[in-house]
């Protein structure tokens, strides 16, 4: 079973609805046995990156995240801040990320007056490495909302980039971990093929 | 991005903010924009705040779950709890117009909570009778500040983070844009900016959105009939037709 993991950030809602359309049964939950049960998980997220790590040590998930992700190799994918939290830290904020994924997420910074922060619209994205979420043939495009990115240390984690004032990773997949800086949920059937390639894995 | 008005049973249409007539309903209008692959989505309660009727949030949320774009929401909001419902339930941003006049701390309240990307206020405006143009509010009455004075007010008091603007005077006409006037807006503001009232044509979506400059241009009319006067078509012009050459 898919599980959105309900930490208490993000439009869990429409990430549910998106896989209701694809007919696919997906629950939200903040619940560690039903966690611990979930085939696959949706770290999804809108927010701060300190407020996020938070809401997951309040709500105690961080050990059963750790022992799906880490050791059973769950797929997971983050979504928007969720991808962020995949990482080591943020520019946003003074906590340790997840860690999952060898990563820093750090704030947009460029000189560009005309690019407005945060980056929100729609944007073509280019796929730079085979991978089972996003076909490498075709154009994508995804609907963004973010002030940071995620910065990978290890390129061959990063599967899409796109390019708004420089070019930043937004789909990093790392064995069973997976992350997408832009809102599938929000990118009609772009957003749609990757959420049921996820579902798929 | 069309733009769809909503009577609080059913699509409307309006011209120039008046007559509204049924042009059908919601989820169906949705549906079919998601195969248009539009690239966010619109919806106002245009008698909300006339009606002091309080927001139907399952509603919203029913219009939501079928929205696979972006989607925007604005009429009757009031508070901020129900700011946090509508995000809760799939909407992105909320559109703020009778709220700016009413209370604008609510405003300022969200902004802060939910960011300012999430908060649109929008701006009507027209001629009044000197030929001058100017804000008015939702009853119909013209704001004292100019309409710089009125969108700078918004952008660093309120602190919204997108204008949605709409010429009354054009609403439904699909006469074309009011493109100076939509270029001195830009001109003057930092905030992305949507521009409403007169689409009739490829050619005025391309001139709003290249000389004028705005971010984005929403469809009323164009989005919902077949031609001017003509019969009820859910609607939208090619992605293609309106990128610049």
């Amino acid at each position: 079973m898919l599980l959105i993991i309900d930490y208490g950030l993000g439009n869990l809602v429409s990430v549910k609805n998106m896989f209701k359309k694809l007919g696919i049964e997906a629950v939200i939950s903040d619940k560690i046995n039903k966690i611990e049960n979930a085939s696959k998980l949706i770290l999804p997220g809108v927010g701060s990156f300190d407020n996020g790590m938070n809401l997951i040590r309040e709500k105690g998930l961080l050990e059963i995240l750790n022992k799906k992700v880490l050791i059973e190799k769950t797929p997971i994918l983050g979504i928007c801040l969720g991808m962020q939290l995949l990482t080591k830290s943020s520019e946003e904020g003074k906590e340790k990320g997840l860690g999952w994924i060898d990563a820093d997420t750090v704030k947009f910074n460029f000189n560009d007056k005309a690019l407005k922060i945060p980056h929100m619209g729609w944007n073509y994205v280019q796929v730079k490495k085979e991978n089972k979420l996003i076909n490498s043939n075709g154009k994508h495009r995804f609907y963004f909302v973010h002030s940071y990115y995620v910065k990978c240390h290890n390129p061959s984690d990063i599967i899409a980039t796109c390019n708004y004032g420089n070019d930043f990773t937004c789909i990093l997949n790392h064995e069973n971990i997976y992350g997408a800086q832009f809102h599938p949920e929000k990118s009609l059937k772009f957003g749609m093929e990757v959420l049921s390639n996820f579902s798929k894995l | 991005m069309p733009c769809l008005l909503y009577d609080g049973k059913g699509l409307v249409k309006t011209i120039r903010f008046k007559n509204p007539s049924y042009v059908g309903d919601p989820i169906n209008a949705i549906k079919i924009f998601n195969e248009k692959e539009v690239d966010e989505l619109i919806l106002i309660d245009i008698n909300a705040s006339k009606e002091k009727r309080k927001i139907n949030i399952s509603k919203i949320a029913d219009f939501a779950g079928e929205c696979f774009m972006p989607f925007a929401y604005g009429g009757g909001v009031k508070t901020v709890s129900e700011f946090y419902e509508l995000y809760k339930n799939g909407v992105e941003k909320v559109i703020v117009n009778s709220l700016i006049f009413e209370n604008p701390g609510v405003i300022k309240e969200a902004v802060a909570k939910y960011g300012s990307q999430a908060v649109v206020a929008c701006v009507d405006f027209k001629k009044n009778l000197f030929g001058k143009k100017q804000v008015y509010s939702f009853t119909g009455h013209s704001v004292k500040y100019s309409p710089t004075d009125f969108v700078k007010y918004l952008e660093q008091d309120l602190g919204v983070g997108e204008l949605f603007l709409q010429n009354i005077d054009a609403e439904g006409t699909w006469d074309g844009f009011d493109y100076e006037f939509v270029k001195q807006m830009v001109d003057y503001t930092s905030l992305p900016l949507i521009a409403s009232g007169g689409a009739g044509s490829t050619d005025h979506l391309k001139k709003v959105l290249y000389e004028s400059g705005a971010n984005a241009a929403a469809l009323g009319s164009m989005a919902v009939y077949s031609k001017k006067a003509m019969g009820v078509l859910i609607n939208f012009p090619k992605r293609d037709d309106v990128i610049k050459e």
